[in-house]
């Protein structure tokens, strides 16, 4: 607590971790491309240097907030400064900003304007690197790399993986998985938050939207897209909509102008994964075998478990994800129906890299049918709306299709973290009064926080569960169920901090403020919506009764 | 080996070590540095120990556990003499005599002769102006010194802690456990205004304050022996040549401070400095001057070697600490300072080897017996690796506030070859260069500091009038290029492209444009870059372009290198009197620039030259030389 003078002006600090914190929350934009305020200060790009009154130079990123503190922030010699750091860092960066992923969205092209760098005296003479094209998720171009190390504390301070660091050294380093290995031979997870905090393209999306164009101009077949939760709320972000704002009869719309013959809502999938989830977790609560039971609709979490844990890995839900369980069902559709006669393809539309491995699990085939065919970002659905040369926000609302067009509040919220547990206490407490819904979301499972601890009372029993979003809180949960130290019947991860809705495909940047309203976005959708409970969804009683009967095994659950 | 369990046997082993010492009649040490053992001291070594073990009288025991007092002659294994340039350098005791430049032929003489019979072999004597030097002590060189951290070096066996202790070793430790409390030890160091050797001239005693009102109660002591400036090896003769006065400066440090554990991180580059740590750390944990209860007072203290991989970096504080928990050597944001959280995040004394090394005098003596030495600011000694275009190199100490003329003309002997004194780059590659004028100025950290250079961990190199500073500027430029972690953007991408332009203005290829872009560059790398290696890089290339302006000028408009070392802005020439048109430097030139007729002077196109000097190596005229 106290006063520090910027630019002449007094400001009150508080409870700031440091001076760049304050300097922003006075309003002014100071540059950095290496601080996050969720990661470790890295302090290395130097950009969010100041001045204090006695003329020293130093990184506001690294120094504690001091009462009686006097600085400044853009004195001509930290213009200079700030001007040669960006020049130095462009002179050895490809300038294809034209061609590249990011282009307008990159910090490093932003700022290369906002700081008017027009000439570069230094001539680019860096090794080019090859790709790194291995992984379904994303694509590394170490060409493009700023070594800011985001990417490098992101993997391993929130997903406790560590899949990158840095080697050799000087004008020499990169940013690459250990011993020069490609992503796909390590453990990486594919959750894409490297690539969220990229500040450049040197991490980005692994791209299927030229196969999916190929397809819906294929008269042979039958385009079917599948959206998932937290696309809704986020998509918006490059159509200037408000951040958070639910556009999916925007984005029905959209698909279909695009071409896509039938557009479904993925939160019917999850409605489906209610059932079952909650179907095993009774089982095994009455078996008392088995347990905890894990969530397995991220597969991020999933593969971290299988790499990391794999003594508690048969402790994953046999269910499908969501994604999954809805392309077994509409590809079993498709099949059933004999009257069609084009060739189904499933593609879906979500928020997550790492959905784009998971469609390719041996265990996502039927009857040796690919269940899902195609993942698009949101990123990639961004760019694909864009290049139709359509604006969302100008496009009439339009509902889903039918027959799987209608789901419950209860699979909207499973693009957030707790939103699983959430719909799950709903169908075992198997009540739709407001009050008990209330209770239910008051357990302590909603919220930004790490770990996230409930106890909820089921007929007799006490079932105590866990709620986990990033990877790292999960290997802490994880140690401990596994020394014995903890016990839980129920956990639910998410790789990503607050779930999907700032997932590895999700529009950038992804600041605290997007991300809080995109999780306020996500329960709007719950609270307007007239079916709260899955079970109470009445497609899914019709389908459960038609197509799934007999089948639900097949269709909805991993064979072991 | 005797436990060393009280005050009681430790002066007992003292006295009984003193008196073997005084009692052998002839000791011969032979310099095991690592300049001396490169010029074949080792070779030497073997070879007098064969000599001692034929003689019909005496029995020697050879290794690390050799007695002085089992035969008449010992053999030693001593540390640096830090008389570098006249090595393999050989000690004779009681009666002082030092050769130098022994050869393996001299060996049989030595015995026979000196050892035998008490003659001097005269050829073997040190020589400077006409005068012969018997004994070490007298030789200029030593006589302008004030050798007291490198005071054993050379003179005790560094793998005897036992010879470490006849010399007083381990009465600092005793006196602080027995008659001062921790606090007292922090005020006597703080009292004495010791200031760090590794660079930057922190206060010790202060350093060592701040760390023991820290909250958290394990904290470290950590010495930083990772010594990579090109040319220093101060910390290195230390290591080698006295380890047991740095052990016990850490321990003083972690009584002081209450820590019970320590690390020494040094450079692998280091063997033997490693090799006699490791002796000296096992000597002490066998007879229990380090380990539980050292001498039964209750204090304990553990202490590790850790090596370096030879990174320049790791020599920065919070690099060294990253390197000793296992990862990548990179120096990270302050605060938290070490002193707070340094290595394991607990609270640390980092000092270097020489600072530690200071430690147990000042408790054995007082700190105003200290502060007799050297500048009140600044006192105590300082020990220089002296190098270059100067007589004598080698290791030096010297008092704080002795001027470069002293250290450069007396105890060097002045320049080489009868050369004229140009520059001396002082602090390695965070230095600067000091000139002519600068000669008078005292050696302390704040008179440097004024002239924009700094000590650093003591490096000097001295230079004549045959050096380039342009050249030099470039050379330092180059090694912090390559010594950069790459963590940040200044130092990371703005060294390389001062390198890039140093380069090309050497090569002959310079704008003038390009000198502002050199300034721009050194103030962004200067005042931005994240750590201290970062923030000096730029300072040769600032000092050289202060003091030799016209230089880099005249590399760049004139094209032309008056000290001739840059190798593209050479001009053969063949002066036309003297070319009697052999045709043989056409014959050897790789890329035909040379052409005349027989018998007639020829002549060198100069932009076909490739400036390799074949021509003037093949000339037996004497007619081709580089034009001036």
């Amino acid at each position: 607590m106290g006063y520090m003078t910027i630019n002449n002006r007094r400001y009150q600090f508080t409870d700031e971790k440091n001076v760049l914190s304050v300097i922003r929350k006075a309003g002014i934009d100071l540059p950095t491309f290496c601080y996050h305020s969720e990661l470790s200060t890295y302090g290395a790009c130097r950009m969010c240097v100041v001045e204090d009154d006695r003329g020293k130079v130093f990184a506001s990123c690294s120094e504690k907030p001091r009462d009686g503190m006097v600085i400044y922030t853009n004195t001509p010699r930290l213009q200079h400064h700030r001007k040669m750091i960006l020049e130095l860092l462009l002179a050895s960066h490809c300038k294809d900003c034209t061609t590249c992923r990011k282009n307008g969205v990159c910090t490093l092209q932003k700022l290369a304007n906002q700081l008017g760098i027009h000439t570069i005296r230094f001539e680019n003479n860096k090794e080019q690197l090859p790709l790194d094209m291995s992984s379904d998720c994303v694509v590394r171009d170490p060409n493009k790399c700023i070594l800011c190390g985001d990417c490098v504390r992101t993997c391993s301070e929130i997903q406790g993986i560590g899949v990158l660091d840095f080697a050799f050294r000087g004008s020499k380093m990169q940013v690459t998985p250990a011993f020069n290995k490609n992503l796909s031979q390590t453990d990486c997870v594919g959750c894409g938050q490297c690539r969220v905090v990229c500040p450049t393209g040197a991490i980005t999306i692994q791209q299927n939207v030229t196969q999916v164009w190929n397809v819906l101009a294929d008269k042979n077949t039958r385009v079917v897209a599948e959206i998932a939760p937290a696309v809704r709320v986020a998509i918006g972000d490059k159509f200037n909509i408000p951040k958070g704002e639910n556009t999916i009869g925007k984005l029905v719309t959209a698909l279909r102008m695009i071409g896509f013959d039938e557009v479904y809502d993925t939160n019917f999938g999850a409605d489906l994964t209610v059932m079952e989830e909650s179907k095993e977790l009774l089982e095994r609560l009455e078996s008392g075998e088995n347990l905890p039971l894990f969530t397995s609709c991220c597969p991020g979490w999933v593969k971290y478990c299988e790499n990391r844990y794999p003594d508690l890995a048969g402790h994953i839900s046999t269910c499908r994800s969501p994604q999954q369980m809805f392309g077994a069902v509409l590809k079993e559709d498709a099949r059933m129906n004999k009257e069609e006669k084009r060739k189904t393809v499933v593609v879906s539309i979500m928020p997550c890299t790492a959905k784009k491995a998971e469609i390719k699990r041996p265990e996502h085939f039927t009857d040796g049918e690919q269940d899902v065919d195609y993942v698009l970002t949101t990123t990639e659905i961004t760019r694909m709306i864009k290049e139709e040369g359509l604006d969302l926000n100008l496009l009439e609302p339009e509902a889903m299709d039918m027959p799987f067009g209608i789901a419950s509040g209860a699979g909207a919220i499973f693009g957030v973290t707790g939103g699983v547990t959430e719909a799950v206490l709903r169908r075992l407490v198997n009540s739709n009064r407001a009050d008990i819904l209330q209770e239910i979301s008051f357990t302590g499972i909603r919220g930004a926080k790490g770990i996230k601890e409930a106890t909820v009372k089921l007929g007799e029993r006490e079932v105590k569960i866990a709620v986990v979003n990033g990877l790292a809180n999960a290997g802490i949960i994880m140690d401990q169920i596994r020394s014995g130290e903890a016990y839980y019947d129920f956990v639910e991860v998410m790789a990503c901090k607050r779930g999907c809705i700032a997932g590895g495909g999700q529009p950038v940047p992804i600041g605290p403020r997007t991300k809080k309203a995109r999780m306020e976005g996500i329960y709007k959708v719950d609270r307007t919506a007239q079916i709260k409970l899955s079970n109470e969804n009445p497609i899914i009683a019709t389908l459960y009764n038609g197509l799934l009967k007999g089948k639900e095994h097949k269709l909805l659950h991993n064979q072991k | 080996m005797e436990r060393i369990t009280s005050i009681e046997v430790l002066d007992r082993i003292r006295e009984v070590s003193k008196k073997q010492i005084e009692d052998s009649k002839c000791r011969i040490l032979i310099c095991a540095g690592t300049g001396c053992l490169a010029s074949g001291s080792g070779e030497i070594y073997k070879k007098m120990c064969e000599l001692v073990k034929d003689h019909p009288n005496v029995e020697v025991k050879f290794g690390a556990e050799i007695a002085h007092g089992d035969g008449e002659i010992g053999v030693k294994k001593s540390g640096c003499h830090g008389f570098c340039e006249m090595g393999p350098l050989m000690r004779i005791e009681p009666q002082g005599i030092l050769y130098t430049k022994v050869q393996l032929e001299d060996c049989e003489a030595i015995f026979h002769r000196t050892i035998e019979k008490g003659d001097i072999i005269r050829h073997l004597l040190y020589k400077q102006n006409g005068l012969e030097y018997q004994e070490q002590e007298e030789i200029p060189f030593y006589k302008k010194q004030t050798r007291l951290v490198l005071k054993n070096c050379g003179h005790i066996d560094a793998e005897n802690i036992n010879e470490y202790i006849a010399t007083g070793g381990y009465s600092a430790l005793e006196k602080a456990l027995f008659h001062m409390t921790p606090e007292e030890v922090v005020n006597e160091i703080t009292e004495s205004n010791l200031r760090g050797r590794g660079g930057g001239g922190f206060p010790t005693g202060y350093k060592w304050s701040q760390v023991a009102r820290q909250e958290e109660k394990i904290r470290y002591v950590v010495c930083n022996g990772d010594e990579g400036d090109p040319g220093a090896f101060m910390d290195r003769s230390v290591m080698e040549g006295d380890p047991h006065k740095m052990i016990e400066g850490m321990m003083l440090a972690a009584y002081a401070v209450g820590a019970q554990e320590g690390y020494i991180y040094v450079r692998a580059e280091y063997p033997l400095a490693i090799n006699r740590l490791k002796i000296a750390i096992a000597q002490a944990e066998e007879c229990g001057l380090l380990g539980e209860n050292i001498l039964g007072s209750g204090f304990s203290f553990q202490l590790h070697i850790n090596r370096g991989a030879g990174a320049f970096v790791c020599g920065e504080g919070s690099a060294l600490t990253a390197s000793i928990e296992g990862n990548r050597g990179m120096p990270r944001v302050k605060p938290p300072r070490t002193v707070e959280q340094g290595l394991f995040e607990k609270p640390t004394v980092l000092n270097n080897v020489e600072t530690f090394a200071n430690v147990s005098m000042i408790i054995q003596n007082g700190a105003d017996w200290y502060k007799t030495i050297g500048p009140e600011n600044s006192p105590g000694t300082k020990a220089f690796a002296l190098t270059g275009s100067v007589m004598n190199t080698g290791l030096i100490e010297v008092p704080m506030g002795t001027t470069l003329r002293e250290v450069i003309f007396d105890i060097g002997g002045g320049i080489k070859n009868g050369g004229e004194f140009k520059a001396v780059q002082i602090g390695g590659p965070s230095g600067g260069c000091l000139i002519t004028p600068h000669l008078d100025i005292s050696l302390d950290f704040d008179s440097l500091k004024k002239m924009g250079a700094m000590i650093g961990s003591g490096g000097l190199v001295v230079m004549d009038k045959t050096t380039c500073m342009v050249e030099v500027a470039r050379f330092f430029m180059n090694f912090t290029q390559n010594e950069s972690c790459g963590k940040c953007v200044p130092c990371r991408e703005g060294t390389k492209r001062m390198l890039e332009i140093l380069e090309r203005i050497v090569a002959g290829k310079g704008k003038m444009e390009d000198l502002d872009l050199l300034e721009e560059l050194a103030s962004t790398i200067t005042e931005t870059a994240l750590c201290g290696l970062g923030k000096s890089a730029a300072l040769p290339v600032i000092s050289t372009l202060k003091l030799f302006r016209d230089e880099y000028i005249e590399h760049i408009v004139d094209k032309k290198c008056a000290s001739r070392t840059c190798t593209a802005l050479r001009r053969y020439i063949i002066s036309p009197e003297l070319c009697k048109g052999c045709s043989k430097c056409a014959r050897n030139c790789p890329v035909g620039a040379i052409s005349g007729k027989v018998k007639e002077p020829f002549t060198i196109d100069t932009e076909k030259c490739i400036k390799c000097g074949a021509c003037e190596s093949a000339c037996a005229f004497h007619a081709i030389h580089v034009e001036a």
